[in-house]
């Protein structure tokens, strides 16, 4: 993508694969919105405050109006009928592609913030990348999408740096909430076989590049939040394959309670 | 102030209830005034909040992607009812904290309806369509009450409560045109969220404590009585395009009072409910002190940052 002489190609005239790989490159993006959207939802009207509540459940909200714009158009890519619907829900565990990071519980406070922070850092990267996107609907999508998770990234940031600068006791759950899910950042940069594809023929972003940017935002945050970076080189690994942590399949358990009791009927 | 002084006082405050004339934070008021709005104004307040727990219980297994999306922005819209009148509380000389502290210790009372349990999708149907109805019809009367600040935030609250019921309505209407799955749910929500969406305009006139005072200060505009009237006449025709039965055998419509004479109402479970033995009271009341309790360190750390962002600005 960062390379404009690639030649992308219109979807009409992708080959049955290309179209399967680009059908799983979105849900790859759309399962990571998803499924911390699910994760912010379980919390609502269980907040610290009101406001708050209020604002995660606003990003929570924001978060699956994206997975609806991804979902429709991988649904019209998917062809036969096949909804948004299907797409969220009636997939088996091993078919999910979210990162670890986003399925990870909200064990308290500083883990949801903290894990909210460590995605958004890396969801805007990834968004002002794919607005140059070949692909024009997933170019407009992150257009669209980037004015809502600048507002995440800052939220999430003010909130470390609060918690972080806070009361010894706050300072300490951001402490250990960074460095229990600061293995699952590493994740975030890995290509699949659908982004190696997909980059080549510049609809997809190379992952790979925002690393460095990552860390360096990330880091110059904990810095000033008085938090130290984790030494740990160590890192978890397996949402992008569909291999998930122990907690994915309650999640799902929960979210697709619906689809699956009572299959093919309309709400 | 001498008697003379305060006399004089309650009669231009009578003066302006009678003219119509909005009273505002920092005028006078007779002192039981202000504490019945507080009263007031913080019940609606806490019922938004605690309203949020039997919608929230679905937010994460909403059965498509659009239910999902609508039931969070809902749910989020009552939290949003909640801090306008909070903050329209405040104007009456009292803090969010301390409001919070009389419903965490079941001093203050909330709507007792969100005592009922959520059992299934339809019912979240069956809230906006019945609660947030009845919800409606007690809330369009505040848009006029005579506090200024609670009148205001009313306008906003009706606009979304509106909303709210035609969503609901229509979960209901896909429902009964579903499957004979979904249309037996729908009944089923009906069936139980009918007679404590009536109980919910309040207990009737002879036995309501509060409503001579309240209409009088133009706090309330209309009997509980007269509100309940006005729900059923509105919702029957509204189950009949749905196609459901409302679980009345004594419901039929009089021609002569050009309204639907109804059946008794179990004024038992009621008091039951309001004393605290619903079958969700305790569940509602720990759902809200646990989230305030685990939030503590999180207020706490803001305002240790606070205070030093204000050391510094100092040096």
């Amino acid at each position: 993508m960062n390379d404009k002489s690639t030649n992308s190609l219109p979807l009409g005239e992708m080959s049955e694969g290309q179209r399967g790989l680009l059908y799983n490159y979105i849900l790859g993006i759309a399962d990571n919105s998803m499924i911390l959207g699910q994760r912010l939802g379980e919390l609502c009207g269980h907040g610290p405050s009101l406001e708050t509540d209020i604002a995660c459940t606003n990003v929570s909200l924001d978060l699956f109006g994206q997975v609806r714009n991804y979902f429709q158009y991988a649904a019209e890519i998917a062809g036969e009928g096949k909804t948004e619907d299907d797409i969220a829900f009636l997939r088996k565990e091993r078919e999910y592609k979210n990162v670890l990071l986003v399925e990870q519980p909200n064990t308290d406070f500083a883990y949801t913030i903290v894990r909210q922070f460590l995605f958004d850092v890396y969801h805007l990267l990834f968004l002002e990348q794919m607005q140059n996107s070949e692909d024009e609907t997933l170019a407009a999508i992150a257009k669209k999408s980037i004015k809502e998770v600048s507002y995440h990234e800052r939220f999430s940031t003010d909130w470390i740096k609060r918690l972080g600068d806070g009361s010894e006791e706050s300072q300490q759950r951001i402490q250990k909430a960074v460095d229990n899910l600061w293995t699952y950042t590493d994740e975030l940069f890995h290509q699949t076989t659908a982004d190696k594809a997909m980059v080549s023929i510049g609809v997809a972003v190379d992952v790979t590049t925002l690393k460095d940017a990552y860390y360096a935002k990330v880091n110059s945050v904990l810095e000033i939040a008085t938090i130290e970076i984790p030494e740990s080189k160590w890192f978890q690994k397996g949402g992008k394959n569909g291999v998930h942590t122990e907690h994915f399949g309650f999640l799902l358990a929960d979210m697709q309670y619906m689809q699956r009791t009572y299959p093919g009927m309309e709400w | 102030m001498s008697e003379a002084e305060i006399e004089k006082l309650e009669i231009a405050f009578e003066q302006k209830i009678t003219d119509d004339v909005r009273i505002e934070p920092k005028d006078w008021m007779p002192e039981k005034y202000r504490k019945t709005q507080i009263r007031q104004i913080s019940q609606h307040a806490h019922s938004e909040i605690v309203g949020m727990l039997p919608e929230g219980n679905w937010i994460s297994r909403a059965p498509s992607l659009r239910r999902k999306v609508a039931l969070l922005a809902k749910v989020q819209d009552e939290a949003g009812h909640g801090l306008y009148l909070y903050s329209a509380c405040e104007t009456l000389g009292v803090t969010r904290d301390d409001l919070y502290e009389q419903l965490h210790t079941g001093k203050a009372k909330y709507s007792s309806i969100f005592n009922y349990p959520t059992v299934s999708w339809a019912d979240m149907g069956a809230v906006g369509w019945l609660v947030d109805g009845a919800a409606i019809i007690n809330q369009i009367p505040l848009m006029n009450t005579s506090y200024g600040p609670y009148a205001r935030a009313m306008v906003r609250v009706c606009k979304e409560e509106s909303f709210h019921q035609r969503q609901g309505f229509e979960i209901m209407l896909k429902l009964a045109n579903g499957t004979e799955e979904q249309k037996e749910m729908a009944q089923d929500a009906l069936n139980r969220w009918w007679w404590p969406s009536l109980m919910m305009l309040g207990p009737t006139d002879a036995e309501s404590v509060h409503t001579e005072q309240s209409l009088r200060w133009k706090l309330k505009r209309k009997t509980n009585d007269e509100l309940r009237q006005q729900f059923i006449d509105q919702t029957v025709p509204q189950a009949e395009v749905l196609g459901l039965t409302i679980p009345d055998p004594d419901l039929k419509w009089n021609e002569e009072r050009q309204s639907y004479d109804f059946g008794p109402i179990d004024w038992d479970e009621f008091w039951q409910v309001v004393k605290g033995h619903g079958p969700c009271n305790k569940e509602r009341i720990s759902a809200r002190v646990g989230a305030w309790e685990r939030g503590e360190w999180v207020r706490d750390g803001a305002m240790a940052y606070a205070a030093k962002k204000e050391i510094k600005k100092a040096v």
